[in-house]
């Protein structure tokens, strides 16, 4: 570390020789934005970050030492490398939005925000890119913020790492971890989200790539996007949020290997698919969700190799649904399989694994020989009769659902999988 | 109390003794074995086990009870003849006939979950399964009892084991949900938590359903049960209506033991 | 005239509308044997039961060494009772039967196995009550009345199913405690048996005791020589009695 502080000095120091001014005159006489480094620090010559970008170079840095910083809103409106150095603290107060960003090609790094305002006109947030491009928001760590991490008509970010905090109890008082708003080509990677009230939201974005994200303990939903086409989601864990996850009216979403856990509540679901066309899920865990996955007018989607563990019910299909394919995924330990409020349906279910299948594979192909109907009569009636849950594993509704396999009245006879795999397919 | 424990000690030692008793500890220690060889996860086989419980249990400790009792009859007549209350002799009885119903079904099903071993969360869905078990044993055991002391005639009384077996494992659900459909557009949650008070089985089986289905138990009316049956009063509640359930069969069982002329 | 051990003043009993005791007068006297005899369906069972606290009389009284037994149970620890039907929990061994009516009677009495030994009941005492036979549990029957020493003895049918040999020990027994100051209460079918052990009969017919006296009373008053013929003669009269 000495070794490292001496550096930073040591270029201060050629960065102010090259321009032909001592590091002191350039802070006592202002303004001048020729320094490529500028140090902020409690009791330095910089005091606050707002002075320091009032003399850092274009492109150059400005280094944050620990301390805590409490300042008007940070606007930072040249291109700009703000850097945390140990623990920085950017305390809001309570008040104010702590940086908004203007201008284009801006880093942020390593600084710990805290305390940012509440307002019910404004989305006052730790850090908020307006209009910019190229911007990266990286390993910071943000505090009881009221919207964390705000991307307002940006393109061509990163944000990565970051740790964003929250202990958020009303909805209406609490704003999104990341906020995304008419943005395009955002890589959103490795972040840690919780007790927001979105961990991530997207509304009007385009070519968002979200990979190797943790979003838990939120109070409405752990991702939440609208009106966003061609995202792509990979390695995510959405756990324990208030409603899940929330992908409507948007087009080509691509999802793979998330991990949607532990959603539970009268609304609550792993993920739910709205008004979503020719999308992908592949290989995500969907464990111990009241509902895992609920598909309201997702068509074509197709949906391979996803684990569904333990859910109330693994798959709510409503009838708007139509052509979606489910393959080679595996269905063990729910409640209910799949639970439909139509009779008929244009899905197609093949080679799934279902834990509650009791047929027999005679050429051991690992094919049972007889169609299985992931649809329970139980699942229907609760349905229809919503407190008919507590009959659930009653002898009764055992015996009903023995007479409708023989002679279906109220299951639909088409969603059905032809050829149910005997193992695991994961 | 020192003649009911005399009463209880041969008796229980006479009932642990029928081949029936033994069939039935093996019978649960067979399917839990086997389940527990053909699976790796102890939760499923558990979840497997719940319908055979919820089923099985009520059934054998009524049909049992009844027929042991109704063969007991020259026994209790000997008995009587001896200088020894009533009152207690009929707990001596019932606690006779409970212990060894209690001790296999235990038995039987525990074993294998020991022999395998498995982890804590497990064990402790298991205790909750084995005293739903261990509940209805106590409850179909009493109306058994109430049963044979009230039919002169074996076959009768048999007729009448198998009937209220039938009427609550069965009969009992489809009134429920016939409610429930007849009058959907009500809100029933309230009702539904009242109807299911009301049947011993059912009791249990919600409270299997909480543990065993929570996913499903937080949908919208679930929730409702969830609230219930997870406060202090709800679980007050259920553990008074099972009580309830054992000693009503059983005052009325003692009331007609004292009266009855043999 | 001692004070009777068993006294019962106006017992009647009826099981719904079917009356099977109509009010019942008897006394049984101390180290007598009391031969209660009567067709099928006399009340002799009921009369039994009543005395044993099985079942309940609707009226009268029944008084046991001079204090009335009506909701008192401690009585019956001075009585011993071999009933008719001998079923016992099958799996229990004779020998775990007797220990728990020891068990239950708990300390205090003397007791008497002797008929263990006489009866060569050793080696089945240690077998399941299931694989005896009728007799051999009959035996068992036996032993458990005597066991206590009691001051009554309740013998339903006693040598019923039980062989020759077996049949003339426990008469043997019977009249050896009788000796020794012992009260019976004795049903049988057999009138000869009770022609040898009986001192007073107790006729029953229809739930009523048309006789009660000394066996010489009533073959004085019936004319005739033998108990069998006496009863016979009883019945016919019963009849007609009922007839008129």
């Amino acid at each position: 570390m000495p070794d490292a502080r001496g550096g930073v000095a040591l270029l201060t120091a050629l960065a102010s020789l090259a321009l032909g001014a001592s590091p002191g005159r350039a802070q006592r006489e202002q303004p001048s934005r020729a320094t490529l480094i500028v140090d902020v620090s409690p009791d330095g010559p910089v005091r606050t970050i707002r002075a320091a970008l009032s003399l850092v170079a274009r492109g150059g840095t400005v280094l944050v030492h620990p301390g805590t910083y409490r300042d008007t809103t940070i606007v930072v409106d040249v291109p700009v490398r703000i850097v945390g150095d140990g623990d920085a603290i950017l305390d809001g107060e309570g008040k104010r939005q702590i940086m908004t960003i203007t201008s284009d090609s801006v880093m942020v790094r390593g600084l710990h925000f805290e305390n940012v305002g509440v307002a019910f006109t404004e989305d006052l947030a730790a850090i908020k890119v307006i209009r910019a491009s190229s911007c990266e928001i990286r390993d910071n760590r943000i505090d009881n913020a009221f919207f964390g991490i705000y991307l307002q008509e940006a393109s061509a970010c990163i944000v990565a790492g970051n740790e964003l905090r929250a202990e958020h109890v009303r909805d209406a008082m609490s704003g999104n971890g990341i906020h995304l708003w008419h943005s395009r080509d955002i890589t959103i990677a490795q972040n840690h989200i919780t007790g927001h009230r979105d961990g991530i939201y997207f509304e009007f974005t385009r070519e968002a790539h979200v990979h190797g994200n943790v979003s838990t303990d939120n109070l409405r939903y752990g991702l939440h996007f609208m009106y966003s086409d061609s995202c792509d989601y990979e390695g995510n864990t959405f756990r324990h949020n208030g409603a899940g996850v929330a992908v409507m009216y948007s087009h080509r979403v691509q999802m793979a290997e998330n991990r949607f856990e532990g959603n539970r509540g009268s609304s609550a679901y792993g993920l739910l698919l709205k008004e979503i066309a020719d999308s992908r899920l592949e290989r995500n865990s969907f464990i111990d969700n009241t509902a895992g996955l609920v598909a309201d007018g997702a068509t074509r989607l197709v949906a391979e190799h996803n684990q569904f563990v333990n859910n109330g019910w693994a798959l709510r299909l409503q009838a708007s649904t139509e052509d979606a394919q489910f393959t080679g995924n595996d269905f063990a330990g729910n409640t209910f399989d799949v639970a439909t409020n139509s009779r008929s349906s244009s899905s197609i279910f093949r080679g799934n694994y279902w834990s509650a299948y009791d047929g027999y594979d005679r050429n051991h192909d690992g094919v049972g020989d007889v169609p299985y109907s992931p649809v329970r009569l139980a699942s229907v009636v609760v349905a229809q009769t919503e407190p008919a849950l507590i009959l659930l594993r009653s002898n009764f509704l055992y015996l009903l659902d023995a007479a409708e396999r023989v002679i279906p009245a109220l299951t639909p006879e088409t969603l059905m999988d032809t050829s149910p795999a005997m193992r695991w397919v994961q | 109390m020192n003649t009911l424990v005399k009463v209880l000690k041969y008796q229980s030692k006479d009932a642990a003794r029928s081949r029936w008793l033994i069939a039935y500890a093996a019978f649960f220690m067979l399917v839990s074995e086997v389940l527990l060889r053909f699976s790796s996860d102890p939760m499923k086989v558990q979840l497997s086990l719940v319908s055979v419980v919820l089923f099985l249990v009520p059934l054998v400790s009524i049909v049992f009870g009844t027929v042991y009792l109704c063969n007991a009859r020259e026994f209790i007549e000997l008995l009587l003849a001896q200088p020894i209350n009533r009152r207690q002799m009929y707990g001596g009885l019932y606690l006779g006939l409970t212990l060894p119903l209690v001790l296999a079904f235990v038995c039987g099903l525990g074993t294998p979950f020991l022999f395998h071993g498995s982890d804590a969360p497990a064990y402790g869905t298991l205790a909750w399964l084995l005293t739903a078990g261990v509940v209805l044993t106590c409850v179909f055991t009493a109306v058994a009892s109430l049963i044979a002391i009230r039919c002169e005639d074996r076959l009768r009384g048999l007729g009448a084991a198998i009937g209220v077996w039938m009427l609550l494992t069965v009969v009992y659900d489809g009134f429920v949900l016939f409610v429930l459909a007849a009058f959907s557009s009500h809100p029933l949650e309230r009702a539904t938590l009242g109807l299911m008070m009301a049947n011993p089985i059912d009791i249990a089986r919600v409270s299997l359903l909480l543990r065993f289905d929570g996913a499903a138990m937080m949908g919208y009316t679930g929730a409702v049960f969830l609230d219930f049956f997870g406060k202090g009063y709800g679980m007050a509640l259920t553990a008074a209506a099972l009580a309830l359930w054992v000693l009503l069969p059983l005052t009325f069982g003692m009331r007609a033991f004292e009266r009855k002329d043999f | 005239m001692t004070e009777p051990l068993v006294r019962i003043t106006h017992l009647a009993k009826a099981f719904g509308s079917l009356p099977v005791l109509r009010s019942i007068d008897l006394a049984v006297r101390p180290g007598r044997v009391m031969a209660i005899v009567g067709p099928n369906g006399a009340g002799k069972t009921t009369l039994i039961k009543s005395l044993l606290g099985l079942t309940h009389p609707d009226a009268g009284e029944i008084w046991f060494g001079g204090s009335g037994v009506r909701g008192d149970e401690a009585y019956r620890a001075r009585i011993g009772y071999m009933p008719q039907i001998a079923r016992y929990p099958e799996n229990l061994t004779g020998a775990e039967l007797l220990a728990m009516l020891k068990d239950l009677r708990g300390e205090g009495a003397r007791l008497d196995e002797e008929l263990i030994e006489l009866l060569d009941l050793e080696s089945a005492l240690a077998q399941p009550l299931r694989v005896l036979s009728g007799g051999t549990r009959q035996k068992v029957n036996a032993v458990m009345a005597f066991l206590f020493s009691p001051e009554l003895l309740v013998l339903d049918e006693p040598t019923a199913g039980l062989d020759p040999l077996s049949s003339r020990i426990l008469k043997d027994k019977i009249l050896a405690a009788k000796a020794s100051g012992r009260t019976f209460i004795v049903t049988s079918h057999i009138m000869n048996e009770l022609e040898e052990l009986a001192d007073d009969v107790a006729f029953m017919l229809d739930g009523r005791a048309l006789f009660v006296g000394t066996l010489a009373e009533l073959k004085r008053i019936t004319c005739q020589k033998t108990l069998e013929r006496a009863i016979a003669t009883m019945m016919r009269r019963g009849v007609l009695t009922e007839a008129a």
